[in-house]
C-alpha cells in the first residue's frame, strides 16, 4: 500500500517535470504541441549515449540533457513553431504529430527499437528499508529532486521579474504586449525552458520508465491528461494533476491489472466533461 | 405583394444550392475511372479495395472536420466498433445467409457506430479544441482497452478469426483476388459519397459551414448549433462504422489494429493531404496516401514513419488546401468557401 503510494508519487513527480513545459506553452500561446514527448525522449537518449559510450557520470548527464534539449527546443521554436502560432488547431496538431513521427523514426534508426535499460548510478542503487518497508533509493532521489525543482519553478514564477511577466502574458497576452512586455521573447524562452525540463525528466526517468522509440506517443496521452486536468493557468494545477495521475496509474495497474489504462482514461473523460477547464484551472477567456 | 421579394430571394437561394450541387464532368470521370480501374488492373484489386475503405473512413472524418470544424483524434473508435460489429455478425452466421449477409453487416455496423457516436457526441461537443481532442482521444483509448480486455469476444491480440461473410446480395462470392471485394467497397463508397454530397449541399450542410465559420453568429441567426453538430457527428460515426465493416468483411478478419491511434492519425493526414472540407479530398487523399505508402515502403519499410512525418510537416507549412486546393489553384477556380 505505502510502497504503491510511494511509486505513484515518484511517477507523478516525474510526469510533472515532463509536462510542466507543455502546460505553460499551451497556456501562453494556446498552441497544441503534441511533440512535447519527443523532447523528453531526446533527453533520455542523450543521457543513455553519453553514459554508455563516453562514460559520462550520471549526474553530469542530467544538466547536459537539459541543455541539449533546451537548445534544440529554442532552435525549433524560432525556425518552425513560430510559423504556426496563428494557424488553426488542426494544423498545429498535424504539424506536431508529424514532428513526433519523425522523431520516433529517427530514434529507431539510430538507437534501435528495443527499450534502453539504464542502471541507476551506484550511489543511488538498492533500497532503503524503513521498518519492514523497502523504498528504492533512486525513486527517493527522483521525488526529492523533482520536489525541489517544482518548488524552484513556483518561486521563480511568483517572485522573479521574468515570472511576473510570464504570468501577465498568460493571463492576457494583448494587454501584456500593450504594457511593453515582449511576449514573443518570453514565449521563446519558456518554450526552450519547457523543452529542457522535458529532456531533463527524460534523462532522470530513464532508469525507472522504459525508453524506446514509441515513448513520445506512449506518454503523449499522459502529458495531455496532466495539462487538461491540471489546467493551463497555474503550475500548481499540473503538479497536483501529475501526482493524482501517477498514483492512480500505479494503483490501477497494481490492484486491478485487468482493467489497465481504462481507469485513467475514464477519469480524464469524466473530469473534462464536468470541468472542461480542468480540475484546478480557471476558465480562460479568449 | 409584400412576399414577392422574399419569394425571389428564396428562388435565388435554391438556384445557388442547385448550382453548387450540380455534377461536374471531372467528378463523373473520377468515378468512372474508379470502377474501370478494377477491370483494367485486376491484379491491383486488393489495393483498390484498401483505398476505397480508407477513402470512406477519411470521408467520414471530413464530414466533421471539414464541414463542422470538430478536430478529432479518436475517430478510429467508430471504425473499430464497425469492424468488430460486422466481424462478429459474420462469424455468428458462419457464412450462411441471414446473419453473415454483408449488407446486413454494413447496416448493423453503421447503426452501432451511430448509436455510440450519438451517445459520445454529448461529451465531445463541450469545451474548446483541446478538450475535444482529449475527449475524442480518451474515448478511442477506452474502446481500445475494452477490445483488449474482452478478448473472449474480440479475440484480443490474436484478432477475430473465422469472419466469413456470405455472398454480396446473395450473388457474388468474395474471391481471393479481391475483385468482388473491390467492386463491393467502391460501390459502397460511391453510394455513401453521393449521400454525403447531397447532405453537404443541403440547407443542413450550409448551416454546418455557418457553424464552422462562427458558431456564435450561427446561433444568432437561429441555427440550432448543438443539435446540428450532434447530428453530423452521429452521421460521421455511422460512416466510419461502415468503413470498418468493409475492412472486416473484405479481409475476413478483425484485429486490435483497427483501434490503434495511428489509424486516426493517418486519416487526419489523408483528409489534410486531399483537402479539408471538399469531400473529394478524402478520395484523392486516400489514393495518394496509399500509393505513397506503397512507394516509400518498397524502399524503406521500417522508416516509413519518418517520411510520413515529413509529409505532414511540409503539408502544414507549405501546401495550403491539400491536393484539391492545388487543383483549384491550377485550374484557376476560386475556392468556394
Amino acid at each position: 500500500m505505502l510502497t504503491n503510494l510511494f511509486d505513484g508519487v515518484a511517477l507523478g513527480m516525474l510526469l510533472f517535470v515532463l509536462a510542466v513545459g507543455l502546460s505553460v506553452t499551451l497556456g501562453l500561446m494556446n498552441f497544441i504541441n503534441l511533440a512535447h514527448g519527443a523532447f523528453a525522449m531526446a533527453g533520455g537518449y542523450v543521457a543513455v549515449v553519453l553514459m554508455r559510450h563516453y562514460g559520462v557520470p550520471f549526474f553530469l548527464c542530467l544538466p547536459i540533457a537539459f541543455l541539449t534539449t533546451a537548445i534544440a527546443g529554442a532552435i525549433l521554436e524560432r525556425t518552425l513553431y513560430v510559423r504556426l502560432y496563428d494557424k488553426s488547431h488542426l494544423e498545429q496538431v498535424m504539424f506536431t504529430i508529424g514532428l513526433t513521427f519523425m522523431a520516433m523514426a529517427t530514434a529507431d534508426y539510430f538507437m534501435g527499437a528495443s527499450p534502453q535499460i539504464v542502471d541507476a548510478p551506484p550511489s543511488l542503487a538498492g533500497n532503503v528499508s524503513i521498518g519492514d518497508l523497502e523504498f528504492s533509493r533512486y525513486k527517493i532521489f527522483v521525488i526529492v529532486f523533482c520536489a525541489v525543482l517544482a518548488f524552484g519553478l513556483q518561486t521563480a514564477l511568483t517572485k522573479t521579474r521574468f515570472g511576473s511577466r510570464l504570468r501577465a502574458a498568460v493571463d492576457d497576452q494583448r494587454v501584456a504586449q500593450g504594457l511593453g512586455i515582449d511576449v514573443t521573447k518570453i514565449f521563446a524562452m519558456t518554450f526552450a525552458l519547457g523543452s529542457g525540463l522535458a529532456g531533463l525528466a527524460g534523462a532522470l526517468g530513464s532508469p525507472i520508465i522504459s525508453l524506446d522509440p514509441i515513448f513520445p506517443l506512449k506518454y503523449m496521452i499522459y502529458f495531455m491528461i496532466v495539462v487538461s486536468v491540471g489546467g493551463v493557468t497555474t503550475i500548481t494545477g499540473p503538479f497536483l494533476a501529475s501526482l493524482l495521475l501517477g498514483v492512480a496509474d500505479v494503483a490501477g495497474k497494481y490492484y486491478v491489472p485487468t482493467v489497465g489504462g481504462f481507469i485513467i482514461y475514464t477519469l480524464m473523460v469524466a473530469v473534462l466533461i464536468f470541468r472542461p477547464q480542468g480540475l484546478f484551472g480557471r476558465p480562460v477567456k479568449r | 405583394m409584400s412576399d414577392t421579394p422574399l419569394q425571389a430571394d428564396r428562388d435565388k437561394a435554391f438556384a445557388f444550392l442547385k448550382a453548387q450541387a450540380r455534377w461536374r464532368w471531372p467528378e463523373i470521370a473520377l468515378w468512372a475511372f474508379a470502377f474501370a480501374s478494377i477491370l483494367l488492373m485486376p491484379s491491383r484489386a486488393l489495393l483498390i479495395n484498401e483505398i476505397a475503405i480508407l477513402a470512406l473512413f477519411a470521408l467520414s472524418l471530413d464530414l466533421i472536420l471539414g464541414y463542422a470544424g470538430i478536430v478529432s483524434l479518436g475517430h478510429g473508435a467508430f471504425f473499430g466498433v464497425g469492424a468488430y460489429t460486422a466481424g462478429l455478425l459474420a462469424k455468428a452466421g458462419a457464412g450462411a445467409a441471414p446473419l453473415s449477409d454483408p449488407t446486413l453487416g454494413l447496416l448493423a455496423a453503421g447503426a452501432t457506430a451511430a448509436m455510440i457516436g450519438y451517445a459520445t457526441s454529448f461529451l465531445v461537443l463541450r469545451g474548446n479544441d483541446l478538450t475535444k481532442l482529449m475527449v475524442t482521444l480518451g474515448i478511442a483509448l477506452i474502446f481500445q482497452e475494452l477490445a483488449n480486455k474482452f478478448s473472449d469476444i474480440t479475440g484480443g491480440a490474436d484478432g477475430l478469426q473465422g469472419v466469413t461473410p456470405a455472398k454480396v446480395l446473395g450473388l457474388f462470392d468474395f474471391d481471393i483476388y479481391g475483385k468482388t471485394a473491390a467492386f463491393y467497397s467502391v460501390t459502397v463508397l460511391f453510394l455513401l459519397f453521393c449521400a454525403a454530397r447531397v447532405i453537404v449541399h443541403s440547407p443542413f450542410g450550409i448551416s454546418l459551414r455557418a457553424i464552422k465559420g462562427n458558431a456564435l453568429r450561427a446561433r444568432a441567426i437561429g441555427v440550432p448549433v448543438d443539435a446540428r453538430l450532434r447530428a453530423i457527428y452521429t452521421l460521421a460515426a455511422a460512416y466510419a462504422g461502415v468503413a470498418g465493416a468493409l475492412l472486416a468483411q473484405t479481409t475476413a478478419q478483425v484485429s486490435l489494429d483497427v483501434l490503434e491511434f495511428h489509424r486516426s492519425a493517418d486519416t487526419l493526414l489523408i483528409v489534410v493531404l486531399g483537402g479539408v472540407g471538399t469531400l473529394y479530398g478524402a478520395v484523392v487523399g486516400a489514393a495518394a496516401f496509399k500509393m505513397m505508402y506503397d512507394f516509400i515502403s518498397s524502399y524503406t519499410q521500417q522508416y516509413w514513419q519518418f517520411w510520413l512525418g515529413l509529409i505532414l510537416v511540409v503539408l502544414v507549412l507549405f501546401v495550403r488546401g491539400g491536393i484539391m486546393g492545388l487543383i483549384a489553384r491550377l485550374t484557376g477556380q476560386e475556392e468556394r468557401a
